[in-house]
C-alpha cells in the first residue's frame, strides 16, 4: 500500500512528463495526461487517509524496505518508507492538497499551452515529497529535500519567457542550497558521531553520545549541539526563516496553484517536519532550541510586519506562510513538537484554501494581482468570497476560549502560544516568543483583513473591462475551496485531542507529546506542561473571585489570560483594518493616493522594500561573488597562472618571433609528436642499456 | 569465462588493430576506393569499439569482485631486466575500462555527421586513443604504464590540433606545455624506484604488485618521489593552479574530443594517485594530504567563481569539471572507505556527466558554430527535447540527489568531513557555486524568449543524438538511484587498498 503512495505521483509524473509533453510529441494528449496525474494523485490521497487511520489510531507502524541506496563503509541507506503517526501525518497532508491542487488546476490553468508539463511537475514534486516524509535515513531524505528544491526551482520558472520567473527561480534554488550545505554538514555530523545515517540507529544513541564534544571550524562544540544548528539551517532555507526567507516572496511568480501546494502547504513546511523527525537531537540540544525559538518568533514578527503593506495578492500570503512557519519553529524551539506539526496540518489546509481563493481571485480579474486595481468583487465571485472569510477566521484564530469550538488556527496556534507560555518558565526564548506570538497574532489578523477589504469591499479600482467579464471560477477550482474550507473549519477541532492530547496514544512515541501518554524521551518542558496539565485539569470549573482571578483562573493549565489573549489581539487587529480601510467605499483609493502623492512614510516604505533586505544582499554577496569570479578568472587565471606560467614559458622559450611563427604555423602537433617519440625511444633504449 | 585467453591485451589492442587494418586497406587502395573507405570508415570504428565494449562488459561480469587482487594477469617477457609486459585488472581500475569503452563507440557515433573533413584518420585517432586509453588502466609495470600515460597525449594533441577550433595550435601547445614538465618529473622517479628496487630487492623491477607489497621507500625520499608523481597526476586531474591548459584545450577540441577529454583523460590522474601515490609512498601521502585538500578546496571554491563568469558554454563546462576534480582528490586524501569510494564514483559519475554535457554542446554547436552563451536564448520554445536532456544533465552536474553527481560528491565530503571539517565545509561551499553557474547556464541558453531570429529554424535532437543522450541520461539516473552498482565492484579493492595503506603507516610509526 505505501509503495503506491508514494510512486503513484511518480508514475503519473513519467507518464504525463515522458508522453505528455514536447519530449514525446504530445504523444497522449492533454485531458488523458491530466486525467491520468489527477486521478493516481487522488488514489495517493484517499490511501493517505486510511494510513492515517491505520497507524494513528490502530498504531500499525510500517516499515517497507525498497531496495538498496547506498551502502559504503559504514554510510547505509535503503531506500525505504518508515510509516509512523509523524510520517502519517504528513502523507495526508501532501497527498489531500496536492490531489486538490490538480483538481484546481484543470481550471485554472485552462488557457496554459502546456498542460501536461506542468501537471507532470506538480506530481513530480509531490513524489519527492513523500519520498522526504517517509524516509527512514537522512540520506533518502536529502534526496526528498533536494528533490523538492528542483520541482519547486522548474514550477517557480513554469513561464521560462518571463525573466522575472527565471530569476525568482534561481534565486530559490540557490537560496535553499545555502540551506542545504548545513543538512548536508548536519548528515556528515551525524555520521562522524554515530556512524550510521538511519533515524532509528541515531536516535537510540542519543543519550550515549549526548556529552560528546566535536571540534568544528576551530571550536569546540557539543555534538548533539552541533548537528542540531547545521541541520537546523538546512531547515531555514527550505521553510524561509529570517535571513534564508527571501526567495519565497519571489517564489510566487509561480502558478498560483504552485502557491498553494508547495509555498504554502507542504515543501516550506519540510523544516518543520526535519526538526520534529529529529526531535531526539534537539531535545539533548537545549541550546540550539533556544536558537530556534528566537529565530522562529523573530521571523513571524519580521514577516508579518512587510505584510501589512504589500499590495500584491499573493505576497501578502506569501509572508503570511512565512510567518505562521516562524510560529511552528518556535513552538518546535520550545519541544512542542506535537504543537509544531498540528500548526503544520491545520495550516495546511486554510493556507492552501487562500492562495487557491487568491488565485480563483486572480482568474477572475485576468491575471490581475495587484490589491490596489481590486476591489468590491465579493458579489462576482460569491464562492471564492465566502471561502476565503473562512480561510481568514481560520489563520486570525477565531473561536472561543476555552471550548472546543473554533477555526482550525484557533486550536493549533493557541496551542503554539500556550506552549510558549509554558515554556517561559524555562527559557527566555520563549517568553521572547510568547509576547512575539501574541503581537505577530495582531499583525496576522490586520493584513488577512486589509486583504479581504482591499480585495472584495469597497469601490473597484480597476479596470472596468475586467471588472464586467469577472467570473466566478469553474467547479473544478470550487470543489477544492469547498473541500479545503471544510478543512480549515474543522481539521482544529477534530484532531485536537489526538494531536495535542494524545488521545488514544495518536503519537504512539513518534513525538513526545504534551499531554499524557509516553514521556520517552519528552523535554523538560512538555513535561512541565504535561505535570500542570494533570494537575490543574479537574481544576477546571473552580471559580476565582474577581475580574483577576477569572483571567487568572487556569484552564488546561493556563491562566485563562493567556487563552484570551490570543483572541483579544485577533478581534482588535480585526477592527483597526475595519477602521483604516472599511468605514467608507473609497477609503482604500485615499490610501493609495495619498501614498502615491507624498511618498509614504519612511516604516512605510522600509516595511515595503522587506527591510531592504534583498537590496542588502543584492549589494553585498551577489555583488562579492561576481567580483571574486571575476579577480579570479581575469587576474589570477588570465594575470598570473597564464601570465608567469605557459605564455611566460613560451616567450622565454621561443624569444624570437621567427620560431614564435614556427609555431603558429600550425604543426605544433608534428612538435609534440616528435618529442614524445622522442622520450620513448630515450626510456626504451636506457632501460636497455641498463637492464640487458 | 576467459580463462587461459589474453583477454586484456585483446581488448586494449584490437582498436589499434582496428586502425591499422583502415590505414593499410586505404593506403592499398586506388582513388575510388579510398573515398569509399573514408565514408565506411566510422562504421568499422563503431563496430570494432562495439564489440571492445561488448568485451569490457562480459569482463566485468566475469571479475570476481570479491577477490581484491589483480585478475585476468598476463605477464610477459618485454624489455627484460624486471621491466615486462605486465596486466592485470582489480576493483579500482575495471570500471575505467567500461567507462573508456562505453564513451568512446559514443563519440564515433556522435562524430559520423559532425566531423567534415579526414574521417578516416579521425577515426584512425580514436581508435589508437582508445588502445592507450586502455593500455593505462590495465598496466601493472611502472614502465609500460608511462608509455600509456604519455602516449595517450599524442592523438588527443592531433585530434585538438587537425580537428580543432581557431586557436587550436595555442590550446594543444598549452597542454603540451603543461604535461610535458609532469611527466619528464614523473620518469625521472620512475628511473629511481627502478634503481632503489634493485638494491633493496633481489633483483630491479617495475612490478606494481611487487613493488606496492614489497619495496619500502625512506620517507625522506618518498617525498620527492610524492612529488615527481604528483606533479605529473596534478597536471592531468587537472588541480588549481595548473587547471589553465583545460578550458582552452575544451573550447578547442572538436566535440568528441572533450567528451573523451573530461570523460577518460581527466581521470587519469586520479587513478594514478590511486595506483601509485597511496601504495607507494603511503607516509609521503600522509604527510602531504593537507596540500592536497587545500588544492581542492580553492580548485572547488576559485574555479567554481571562475566558471559563474564564463562566456563560453564549453568554458564554463571545463571549469566546472576542475571544480568536480577537487571532489575527487579531496576524497582520495581522505584515505578513509567513503573518501576513496567517492572519490572514485565521482570519477565514473563525472565521466558520464561531463560527457554529456560537452555532447550537448555539440548539438548545438553544430546546429549554430558558436558556443557563446550571449548567442542563445529560448531554445526551449524551439528544442524541447534538448532542453529536456539538458536539464537532467545540468541538475547532475550540480549533484542532485538521484543522479549519480550526488553520490561521489557526497561520499567525499563525509569522507573528508571525518579527516577535516573545515575542508568538507568548503567544499560543500562548492554546492551553493554549482548551483549557481550550472543553472546561470541553463537560463542564458535554454529559457527566455527566442530573440535571435538566426535560432527561429534550429532543429531538435536527430536520432543519434536521441539515442547519446537517452543512453547517458539512462545512466546518469541508474547510477544515482542504484550507487551500488559502482561501489559493489570497488569495494573489496578499496578496502584492500586501504588496509595496505593503514599497515604501512602503523608500520613507519612503529620505527
Amino acid at each position: 500500500m505505501y509503495q503506491i503512495i508514494v510512486f503513484a505521483p511518480l508514475l503519473g509524473a513519467i507518464i504525463a512528463g515522458l508522453l505528455g509533453t514536447r519530449f514525446g510529441k504530445q504523444f497522449l494528449p492533454e485531458k488523458p495526461s491530466m486525467a491520468i496525474t489527477t486521478g493516481l494523485l487522488f488514489l495517493s490521497a484517499i490511501m493517505s487517509w486510511v494510513a492515517l487511520f491505520k497507524v494513528g489510531f490502530d498504531h500499525q507502524e510500517a516499515q517497507v524496505d525498497v531496495f538498496r541506496y547506498l551502502d559504503v563503509g559504514g554510510v547505509k541507506a535503503n531506500w525505504a518508507f518508515k510509516i509512523d503517526t509523524l510520517t502519517a501525518v504528513m502523507l495526508v497532508v501532501v497527498n489531500s492538497v496536492s490531489a486538490l491542487v490538480h483538481l484546481y488546476s484543470w481550471g485554472y490553468m485552462e488557457e496554459d499551452k502546456y498542460k501536461p508539463r506542468f501537471f507532470a511537475y506538480l506530481s513530480f514534486f509531490t513524489f519527492a515529497m513523500l519520498m522526504l516524509v517517509t524516509s527512514d535515513n537522512f540520506i533518502q531524505l536529502f534526496f526528498g529535500w533536494e528533490g523538492v528544491g528542483v520541482a519547486s526551482y522548474l514550477l517557480i520558472g513554469y513561464y521560462y519567457k518571463k525573466p522575472s520567473a527565471n530569476a525568482a527561480a534561481i534565486k530559490a534554488f540557490v537560496t535553499n542550497r545555502v540551506g542545504d550545505v548545513g543538512l548536508a554538514l548536519g548528515i556528515m555530523t551525524v555520521f562522524l558521531v554515530f556512524g550510521s545515517v538511519n533515524f532509528d540507529t541515531v536516535f537510540a544513541a542519543i543519550a550515549e553520545n549526548s556529552d560528546r564534544t566535536l571540534s568544528f571550524l576551530g571550536g569546540e562544540y557539543n555534538a548533539m549541539e552541533l548537528m542540531a544548528f547545521l541541520l537546523f539551517i538546512g531547515a531555514m532555507g527550505k521553510s524561509a526563516q529570517f535571513v534564508l526567507h527571501v526567495w519565497l516572496p519571489d517564489a510566487m511568480e509561480g502558478p498560483t496553484p504552485v502557491s498553494a501546494l508547495i509555498h504554502a502547504a507542504t515543501m516550506v513546511t519540510a523544516g518543520v517536519f526535519l526538526v520534529c523527525r529529529a526531535h531526539p537531537i534537539y531535545e539533548a540540544a537545549p541550546v540550539t532550541s533556544a536558537f530556534i525559538t528566537a529565530i522562529g518568533a523573530f521571523t513571524a514578527l519580521f514577516a508579518a510586519t512587510v505584510a501589512l503593506v504589500q499590495n500584491d495578492i499573493k505576497r501578502v500570503i506569501a509572508y503570511s506562510t512565512c510567518s505562521q512557519l516562524g510560529y511552528m519553529f518556535f513552538a518546535a524551539g520550545v519541544g512542542a513538537y506535537s504543537a509544531a506539526m498540528f500548526h503544520l496540518f491545520t495550516h495546511a489546509f486554510f493556507k492552501a484554501l487562500l492562495f487557491l481563493c487568491a488565485g480563483s481571485v486572480i482568474h477572475a480579474l485576468h491575471h490581475e494581482q495587484d490589491m490596489r486595481k481590486m476591489g468590491g468583487i465579493r458579489k462576482k465571485v460569491p464562492w471564492t468570497y465566502a471561502a476565503m472569510i473562512i480561510g481568514t477566521l481560520a489563520i486570525t484564530g477565531i473561536g472561543i476560549p476555552g471550548t472546543k469550538i473554533g477555526f482550525a488556527g484557533f486550536f493549533s496556534k493557541d496551542a503554539i502560544i500556550e506552549a510558549a507560555y509554558s515554556g517561559a518558565a524555562y527559557s527566555n526564548a520563549a517568553v521572547f516568543a510568547f509576547w512575539i506570538g501574541i503581537t505577530a497574532a495582531l499583525l496576522t489578523s490586520f493584513y488577512s483583513w486589509r486583504l479581504i477589504f482591499m480585495t472584495f469591499h469597497g469601490k473597484y479600482r480597476g479596470d472596468q473591462h475586467t471588472f464586467d467579464h469577472a467570473h466566478e471560477s469553474p467547479w473544478s477550482m470550487r470543489i477544492p475551496l469547498v473541500l479545503l474550507s471544510i478543512g480549515a473549519l474543522f481539521a482544529g477541532a477534530a484532531f485536537y485531542k489526538y494531536f495535542m492530547s494524545n488521545y488514544g496514544d495518536f503519537w504512539h512515541g513518534a513525538l513526545p507529546s504534551a499531554y499524557g501518554g509516553d514521556h520517552h524521551g519528552a523535554s523538560d518542558i512538555v513535561q512541565y506542561a504535561a505535570a500542570e496539565t494533570a494537575s490543574d485539569a479537574h481544576h477546571d470549573d473552580v471559580k476565582h473571585g474577581g475580574l483577576f482571578g477569572w483571567l487568572f483562573n487556569k484552564v488546561h493549565g493556563y491562566p485563562f489570560w493567556v487563552l484570551l489573549l490570543p483572541l483579544v489581539v485577533s478581534v482588535t487587529g480585526f477592527v483597526t483594518a475595519y477602521l483604516m480601510y472599511m468605514r467608507r467605499d473609497d477609503q482604500v483609493a485615499e490610501h493609495i493616493k495619498n501614498v502615491e502623492e507624498t511618498g509614504g512614510s519612511p516604516i512605510y516604505n522600509f516595511l515595503l522594500n522587506k527591510w531592504y533586505i534583498d537590496e542588502l544582499y543584492d549589494a553585498t554577496i551577489v555583488r562579492f561573488t561576481r567580483f571574486l569570479g571575476d579577480i579570479f578568472w581575469k587576474i589570477g587565471d588570465i594575470g598570473i597562472i597564464d601570465r608567469f606560467g605557459p605564455n611566460g614559458i613560451a616567450k622565454f622559450a621561443t624569444g624570437t618571433a621567427n620560431r614564435l611563427s614556427k609555431i603558429q604555423s600550425g604543426h605544433v602537433y608534428h612538435y609534440a609528436f616528435a618529442m614524445l617519440l622522442g622520450v620513448v625511444f630515450l626510456i626504451i633504449a636506457a632501460f636497455r642499456g641498463m637492464g640487458g | 569465462m576467459f580463462e587461459g585467453l589474453p583477454i586484456l591485451t585483446f581488448i586494449t589492442f584490437l582498436p589499434l588493430l582496428g586502425a591499422l587494418t583502415l590505414v593499410v586497406i586505404s593506403r592499398l587502395s586506388n582513388a575510388d576506393a579510398q573515398a569509399q573507405i573514408e565514408k565506411n570508415a566510422p562504421r568499422v570504428a563503431l563496430l570494432v569499439t562495439g564489440f571492445v565494449l561488448l568485451l569490457s562488459i562480459l569482463l566485468v561480469f566475469d571479475f570476481d569482485r570479491s577477490n581484491p587482487a589483480f585478475q585476468f594477469i598476463e605477464d610477459t617477457p618485454w624489455l627484460g631486466g624486471g621491466i615486462e609486459y605486465r596486466l592485470g585488472v582489480d576493483g579500482i581500475s575495471i570500471l575505467f575500462i567500461l567507462l573508456t569503452a562505453f564513451l568512446t563507440p559514443l563519440c564515433i557515433l556522435a562524430s559520423m555527421t559532425s566531423v567534415k573533413k579526414r574521417m578516416l584518420e579521425y577515426m584512425v585517432a580514436f581508435l589508437i586513443l582508445e588502445t592507450l586509453m586502455i593500455g593505462v588502466f590495465v598496466s601493472l609495470d611502472l614502465i609500460l604504464f608511462y608509455l600509456f600515460f604519455e602516449a595517450v597525449l599524442i592523438p588527443m594533441f592531433i585530434i585538438i590540433g587537425v580537428w580543432g577550433g581557431k586557436n587550436r595550435v595555442y590550446a594543444s601547445y598549452k597542454f603540451f606545455l603543461y604535461t610535458l614538465l609532469g611527466s619528464v618529473l614523473m620518469l625521472g622517479a620512475i628511473l629511481w624506484i627502478y634503481f632503489y628496487s634493485g638494491q633493496q630487492l633481489d633483483s630491479p623491477t617495475t612490478d606494481m604488485r611487487v613493488l606496492m607489497t614489497q619495496l619500502d621507500i625512506p620517507g625522506g625520499v618518498q617525498t620527492w618521489l610524492w612529488l615527481a608523481f604528483f606533479a605529473s597526476f596534478a597536471v592531468k586531474m587537472p588541480m588549481w593552479p595548473v587547471h589553465t591548459w583545460l578550458p582552452d584545450a575544451h573550447v578547442e577540441a572538436p566535440t568528441a574530443g572533450s567528451v573523451i577529454l573530461a570523460g577518460i583523460l581527466l581521470k587519469l590522474g586520479g587513478y594514478g594517485f590511486l595506483r601509485f601515490s597511496l601504495p607507494l609512498f603511503p607516509e609521503a601521502s600522509l604527510e602531504l594530504a593537507p596540500l592536497i585538500y587545500w588544492m581542492s578546496v580553492i580548485a572547488i571554491i576559485y574555479t567554481s567563481l571562475v566558471a559563474y563568469r564564463q562566456n563560453d558554454m564549453k568554458k564554463l563546462i571545463a571549469y566546472s569539471s576542475v571544480a568536480h576534480m577537487g571532489f575527487v582528490t579531496m576524497g582520495i586524501f581522505a584515505f578513509n572507505t567513503q573518501g576513496i569510494q567517492g572519490g572514485i564514483f565521482q570519477m565514473l559519475s563525472h565521466g558520464v556527466i561531463s560527457g554529456a554535457l560537452f555532447f550537448c554542446v555539440g548539438v548545438i554547436y553544430d546546429r549554430m558554430h558558436t558556443r557563446e552563451i550571449a548567442f542563445y536564448g529560448g531554445l526551449v520554445s524551439k528544442m524541447p527535447v534538448f532542453a529536456a536532456f539538458l536539464m537532467l544533465f545540468t541538475m547532475a552536474n550540480v549533484g542532485l540527489p538521484g543522479t549519480s553527481g550526488f553520490v561521489g560528491e557526497i561520499l567525499t565530503m563525509i569522507g573528508a568531513y571525518q579527516v577535516n571539517p573545515w575542508i568538507a565545509f568548503g567544499a560543500a561551499f562548492g554546492m551553493i557555486l554549482s548551483a549557481l553557474y550550472a543553472l546561470h547556464l541553463y537560463r542564458e541558453v535554454v529559457f527566455g524568449e527566442v530573440t535571435n531570429e538566426k535560432l527561429n529554424d534550429i532543429e531538435d535532437v536527430t536520432r543519434p543524438e536521441w539515442f547519446i543522450l537517452g543512453l547517458l541520461a539512462f545512466f546518469t539516473i541508474l547510477l544515482g538511484v542504484y550507487p551500488s552498482l559502482i561501489t559493489d565492484i570497488t569495494s573489496v579493492s578499496v578496502e584492500n587498498l586501504i588496509t595496505e595503506f593503514n599497515a604501512d603507516i602503523a608500520n613507519m610509526e612503529a620505527n
